[in-house]
């Protein structure tokens, strides 16, 4: 894909949507100028927007078509990006998440350490070691990904994914880790949980983390044998 | 203030969910919209009786609902016809009827379409959370308590509009017209995998509903669509809507409904917005085929579907 210094490529989905791609990999680089595009169009606040919705490295802008023409509305995305904003960014918000690593509430870390030919010690050392970004939240509810996890600790996903992952689950599977906010199917690696409340459809905000959001984790337990 | 209870479930039939126009704003949260697959059938049922469109109803699919009317009220069915039965007389669709209270409503099953709407004066009164009253099945909130409906539940209605006109509507003018169904799409997001054999399999393939379809996506059988060779079998996810429609590795589309907020299959091709209604209505076994349209047609025809809509009421709508 070419793509200009600041380039931004547009990919409608049906005529009510358009992917905005800001490159095209999984990057820190990228990933904050799909943030930044999205602060500045909530501050535009055009008319006929319907929804904001950050990935890896695209923002989906979901619009009314018979209130604003698809053309005029990349023009305009176009014309925004390459202007400073109008305000401040805010900085990322940095979250601290206690977890229980290991025993009955990480269930594969020591099948986890086994395969990295690590002690289980060391990969909650390395877990706990980094700050991770919210790239993403999305499959169930509150469900963040977080990247990048180091390249030590990565592993294909699960051969056969569980039906019920417990809520609070912390988990890792290639490059990325997460946590489980509700009960749900998955396929990644169980290495710990959190008693932290991701997403509660009745409180306010409901969902704890948003894309753009730092975070790191703290052992809260040693692994018990 | 809690609504007065109207309807009480006799039997909740095969799935019935209380259902608005969805949960719009919230997808950066991954928060699927949800809402009523057929929207435009909800939103003549709720504009028949007198409620603003985006009020909330009952979605019913299929077959097996049996209500017992617990007040006098008005309601309306719309969307598919699933043989609506009020005490052993047929009950006619797609316009406002007053009710009696003891009065029973059954669904006896499909003549045409999968998923019938029914609103009542008032709208269903459910609490909104994250701004609306629909069901999220996966993830258990929103609704009625967050699940479908069972035997035994009462549910209440708003207060009901100060107005009462009786009102039919056109259903001819909703542009329903399968099965078989000709779906019209737009290219993209991601279309530059398929090489020209693949758009041509795409566009000539008559494909069939299989039966693991439900309110997160239609699977389509038939021909596998070829991908250009070297194509990866997925994507960095990315945000989703409904309309969307994948292609995994195995070369069967799977048409996106309402249940998913982002997903990491190619897109290579979305159902218009003038067509969304129809996927409400497609059924296990059906025919479906697509044709492309260009991005400013599929605006014309979304802006003429709308013009139609609001012009099929008799008597017409105020303002």
């Amino acid at each position: 894909m070419n793509e200009a210094a600041d380039g931004l490529r547009f990919r409608f989905m049906g005529e009510r949507s358009v992917l905005v791609e800001l490159g095209d990999r999984i990057a820190p680089e990228t990933h904050r100028r799909v943030h930044r595009l999205m602060r500045l169009l909530e501050q535009e606040n055009w008319p006929g927007i319907r929804e904001l919705s950050p990935g890896y490295r695209s923002l989906l802008v979901v619009f009314d078509p018979l209130e604003l023409d698809p053309a005029e509305l990349t023009r305009r995305i176009q014309k925004r990006a390459s202007r400073p904003a109008a305000g401040e960014i805010p900085p990322a918000r940095r979250i601290v998440i206690p977890v229980f690593y290991g025993g009955e509430h990480g269930p594969d870390l020591p099948e986890v350490a086994h395969r990295l030919g690590m002690t289980q010690e060391a990969v909650i050392q390395r877990h706990t070691s980094l700050v991770y970004r919210v790239y993403m939240i999305g499959f169930t509810p509150g469900f963040p990904y977080l990247g990048e996890l180091p390249e030590e600790l990565s592993l294909p996903r699960r051969s056969t994914p569980r039906t019920r992952v417990p809520k609070g689950s912390v988990a890792i599977a290639q490059r990325q880790t997460g946590i489980y906010p509700v009960e749900s199917p998955g396929g990644w690696h169980l290495i710990g949980w959190t008693p932290v409340e991701l997403f509660h459809p009745g409180r306010r905000p409901a969902c704890l983390l948003e894309t753009g959001d730092e975070v790191r984790f703290a052992a809260v337990e040693a692994v018990e044998d | 203030m809690a609504g007065a209870p109207i309807l009480e479930v006799l039997s909740p039939g095969i799935l019935t969910t209380v259902q608005d126009l969805g949960r719009g704003g919230y997808a950066r949260w991954g928060v699927a919209p949800s809402g009523a697959v057929d929207a435009l059938a909800a939103r003549a049922a709720n504009l028949l009786v007198g409620n603003p469109e985006g009020s909330a109803v009952l979605e019913t699919t299929l077959l097996g609902l049996r209500l017992r009317l617990l007040r006098d009220t008005r309601l309306a069915v719309c969307g598919a016809d699933l043989q609506a039965n009020l005490d052993g007389q047929a009950l006619p669709l797609w316009r406002s009827v007053s009710v009696r209270s003891g009065r029973i409503l059954t669904f006896a099953g499909p003549r045409w379409g999968l998923r019938a709407y029914i609103a009542v004066a008032g709208g269903i009164d459910v609490p909104a959370v994250l701004g609306s009253r629909s069901t999220n099945l996966a993830s258990g909130f929103g609704g009625f308590q967050g699940r479908p409906l069972r035997r035994g539940d009462v549910l209440a209605a708003g207060e009901p509009p100060p107005t009462e006109i009786e009102r039919e509507f056109d259903s001819a003018a909703a542009g329903y017209d399968g099965p078989p169904w000709r779906l019209r799409i737009l290219w993209g997001p991601q279309d530059e995998f398929l090489a020209e054999e693949g758009r041509e399999r795409f566009l000539t393939t008559a494909f069939t509903v299989s039966p693991d379809s439900d309110r997160t996506g239609i699977r389509l059988e038939g021909t596998a669509v070829p991908v250009q060779p070297g194509t990866p079998d997925s994507i960095i996810s990315e945000g989703i809507l409904s309309g969307a429609i994948q292609l995994p590795a195995d070369g069967r589309p799977i048409i996106v409904l309402a249940e998913t907020a982002s997903g990491g299959y190619r897109k290579p091709a979305t159902v218009i917005a003038a067509d969304l209604h129809r996927l409400g209505q497609i059924m296990p076994g059906d025919e479906v085929r697509f044709a492309a349209v260009t991005l400013e047609e599929a605006v014309a025809l979304l802006r003429r579907r709308e013009e139609a809509f609001r012009a099929a009421f008799r008597p017409p709508l105020c303002g």
